[in-house]
């Protein structure tokens, strides 16, 4: 009786003695580490609330799971996926690039462009042929005010 | 007695906007000057008829007259006399009427000018102003109606309507529900009125543009009568956006101003197009250029208008400032479509009558680089535009939402505020007409040395090698520069003709061309907020820690302590956890911070309030994010260190003052100075009075 009490007293100590080493070896991730993940995440149910920074306690406990996650060893991308596929793309602070979501990057650079072009054809169009050192009768610019002008003369002279 | 009164003279307000748009259309095509002057005379009645519902509205809301729906939706007993006042615009049907009282009060304003040499526009201002007003009455009285009462039927079912209900009698519940706590901070007490204000100043511009496109007086005649207006309307708008900022940095405990919220672009998008028109109608001015386009803007920046009050009201979009949702949303929508297709039609109408009287002869020409500017502040607005609606769009098309979150926008508008901000400095360096490198890079030599000078100070002072820091600053201290130079040079000029200290030349300067100084300071003020905005965009730094009293959390050299904790209610039906924490920076005592969170029992809504130092140099913003409630023994905090962050609000101080200079009125109103260009005749002829 004795020296199966000594077992299982052995048995025990030794693991605590693992649990504690292990615990030890991988604490549980900081709240900055969490919030790091979080910040890339939005509330699944909350309107546009970053999950980092949302004040209810579906988030604590959601903040509480990339914890968890951490200390299984996930990396922030597994856990971004994993709540993408537990609550849907609406959680990723951005679309995920495929499929019709490539418009949402795609059009903007687009629509500048042509922007650009617009403005080139615009200039192109509107621009006289002047040589460089062609005079322009600054009397027919219009200026909006005359004494500016006559401290711009000033100015010319002194320099 | 006051509810039946305030919606009866409500009603009374529509039919007299809808008689306006009537009298004023009839006058115009029987060139009956006497139904032209009805119509004003209509529409300046709206104001003191909307005041008058407004004021009852608000006599309800002070007097706890629970019965009425909307008071009790957003009083209560225990809030104080100005916030009952400022419920007003606190709940939807409630701010449709502000919003309506402000739109009248500015058509009233904008018709007691004199129209003498501008007759003919008198007519469509008239028209497009009642429209937009009318519109937001009609919501009010068909939809979102404030004074509804409660009603209960004999089964003890309440029930709300305007008109009893048979078989029901009065119900008037004890108290009411209370403001939603986030909307009870000092900054969005203001922060509505301004941006409403902003909206709706806009509309003015726009009534104008409409009024030239269908008279075919498409000189600048328009833009000059409403420049003021628009300095006026982008002020409010500007204003209305940093005090969006503010609150969200004070009452949302997000540790930042700005999180690209749908709503806060949906008011940001008008001030895009609203910034490009003041610019570009300069192009107009000076050189009878781009006469098209400011159409094309002004008609986007009022198309932006209500699509920016549609999304707050609405709640078509997810988003924290969508506390109203209602059914509201169509007819926004169609509104929108309906002026936006009748303004385009007209602009194509008229578009053989736009054509430029000058021709562009230099690409560095200011003209030149104000297209440019107008360019980049498009583009922004295309992204905003497009990150806003893009969810819906997906969601329509394949059933899943998605957020379009601030990483997309940062990425994708970074750049392009940069090159704004570098644009800024240097367009007014060049002049009309014609510039050449060669004289822009005389007049920016001596301000590209020093910007040159400061950024060395910038990395070998404060050490600072972050590459999109350095060209955020470099783009700063260049622009900064330059303003500067500009001011300087001008003074200094002055000066020696006049034999006047630089302060006094400086001075009367500007009062010489407030315009100019006045565009300068805002500039200037642009610069300040831009260097708030990187210091908290790229040197943010935040920790987050669980700890006991005595304990500290430490952070970019600052430490907090935790020393106590009081839990308690107060007389307001709040229950508060105010932590006392101390703070030192490197061993030294700086003071005391109280960062707390209020639970509103009413609407059952925590509310989070940070603590937060603030110097010119940085805040330290800690919040109270979790707490022992028996031991008081631990107590966790979320703490940001944000560099530079007060410069924003310092540069929107500087901001109101340049746009108070640049708006100031000069002794003639009507002054114009000579254009070298020809005076293109009205095509319509004012109309031979009855």
């Amino acid at each position: 009786m004795t020296r199966k009490l000594m077992i299982i007293l052995t048995v025990s100590l030794m693991a605590f003695a693992w649990a504690t080493q292990v615990s030890a070896q991988t604490p549980l991730p900081s709240d900055d580490e969490v919030n790091a993940v979080a910040r890339q995440l939005f509330c699944p149910v909350c309107e546009n609330t970053p999950l980092d920074v949302c004040p209810t306690q579906a988030c604590a406990q959601w903040r509480e799971l990339i914890r968890t996650k951490l200390s299984e060893g996930w990396n922030q991308d597994q856990i971004k996926q994993y709540f993408a596929a537990q609550y849907g793309a609406r959680v990723l602070s951005e679309p995920p690039r495929q499929g019709l979501n490539w418009l949402v990057y795609i059009i903007p650079p687009v629509l500048m462009l042509i922007g650009v072009y617009i403005l080139f054809r615009a200039f192109q169009s509107m621009r006289k042929p002047v040589l460089a050192d062609v005079e322009i009768d600054e009397s027919k610019i219009p200026d909006s005010d005359e004494y500016l002008s006559r401290i711009e003369d000033e100015l010319k002279k002194r320099n | 007695m006051f509810v039946d009164f305030g919606y009866g003279v409500l009603v009374i307000s529509f039919l007299l906007a809808i008689y306006a748009i009537g009298s004023a259309i009839y006058g115009f095509k029987s060139k009956s000057q006497k139904w032209v002057e009805s119509s004003r005379l209509a529409m300046q009645l709206t104001f003191p008829m909307i005041s008058l519902s407004a004021l009852s509205l608000i006599y309800l809301l002070v007097t706890d007259q629970y019965h009425v729906a909307f008071v009790y939706e957003v009083t209560s007993r225990s809030m104080p006399m100005y916030l009952k006042i400022t419920s007003l615009w606190g709940g939807q049907s409630g701010s449709l009427v502000f919003w309506g009282w402000l739109m009248s009060a500015f058509a009233t304003a904008v018709t007691l000018r004199k129209w003498d040499r501008d007759q003919e526009f008198l007519p469509w201002v008239v028209v497009v102003s009642s429209v937009t007003l009318a519109f937001f009455l009609g919501l009010v009285i068909f939809y979102e109606n404030p004074f509804v009462k409660y009603w209960q039927t004999f089964s003890g079912e309440v029930i709300s309507a305007m008109f009893q209900p048979a078989g029901s009698v009065p119900f008037s519940p004890p108290d009411g529900r209370g403001l939603n706590p986030l909307l009870r901070h000092p900054g969005m007490v203001i922060h509505p009125p301004m941006l409403y204000l902003g909206f709706v100043s806009f509309v003015i511009p726009f009534a104008f543009a409409i009024a030239a496109l269908v008279t075919g007086r498409t000189d600048d005649r328009w833009i000059r009568i409403t420049r003021r207006w628009t300095i006026v309307a982008w002020l409010f708008l500007s204003i209305g956006l940093v005090l969006g900022g503010r609150w969200a940095y004070d009452v949302l405990g997000w540790g930042g101003y700005w999180g690209w919220d749908p709503v806060e672009i949906a008011a940001f998008m008008p001030w895009l197009s609203g910034t490009a028109f003041l610019h570009s109608v300069m192009i107009q001015e000076k050189r009878g250029m781009l006469k098209y386009w400011n159409m094309i803007l002004i008609i986007t920046t009022y198309a932006l208008v209500i699509f920016g009050t549609f999304h707050t009201r609405s709640g078509v979009l997810s988003s924290v400032h969508a506390f109203a949702q209602s059914a509201i949303g169509p007819s926004f929508f169609i509104f929108i479509g309906l002026t936006f297709v009748t303004s385009v039609a007209l602009l194509i109408y008229r578009w053989a009558d736009l054509k430029s009287e000058a021709q562009m002869t230099s690409l560095l020409s200011r003209e030149a680089l104000f297209l440019l500017n107008n360019l980049l502040f498009m583009s922004i607005l295309v992204v905003c535009f497009w990150g806003v609606i893009f969810p819906l769009i997906s969601e329509l098309l394949t059933g899943q939402k998605v957020t379009v979150g601030p990483p997309f926008y940062e990425r994708a508008t970074g750049p392009l505020f940069a090159a704004l901000l570098l644009l800024m400095g240097i367009a007014p360096l060049s002049a009309w007409g014609h510039s050449t490198l060669k004289t822009l890079g005389n007049a920016m030599w001596k301000p590209l040395v020093a910007a040159v000078l400061a950024m060395l100070v910038v990395v070998f002072v404060f050490s600072i090698y972050e590459p999109y820091a350095l060209v955020g600053f470099f783009v700063v201290f260049t622009s900064a520069f330059i303003t500067m130079y500009e001011f300087w040079r001008a003074a200094r000029a002055r000066g020696k003709a006049q034999k006047e200290n630089l302060l006094v030349a400086l001075w009367r300067l500007a009062g010489r061309n407030r315009r100019r100084y006045g565009g300068y300071l805002i500039h200037l003020s642009i610069v300040l907020m831009a260097l708030g905005i990187i210091g908290i965009e790229m040197f943010q730094s935040e920790t987050q820690g669980t700890i006991a009293q005595g304990q500290s959390l430490k952070i970019d050299g600052y430490s907090v302590i935790y020393k106590d904790l009081a839990v308690f209610d107060t007389n307001d039906n709040r229950n508060v956890a105010r932590a006392v924490i101390s703070v030192e920076k490197d061993g030294k005592y700086l003071g005391e911070l109280n960062p707390r969170r209020d639970y509103f029992y009413e609407s059952q809504q925590p509310m989070t309030i940070p603590g937060v130092r603030s110097t010119m140099e940085d805040d330290l913003y800690v919040i109270l994010v979790d707490w022992q409630p028996i031991l008081s023994t631990g107590a966790t905090f979320k703490v940001y260190h944000n560099p530079l962050v007060n410069w924003l609000w310092l540069g929107t101080i500087l901001m109101i003052l340049g746009s108070v200079v640049a708006a100031w009125p000069d002794k003639d109103p009507d002054y114009a100075p000579a254009r070298v260009r020809r005076e293109k005749k009205a095509v319509y002829q004012p109309g031979s009075a009855d």
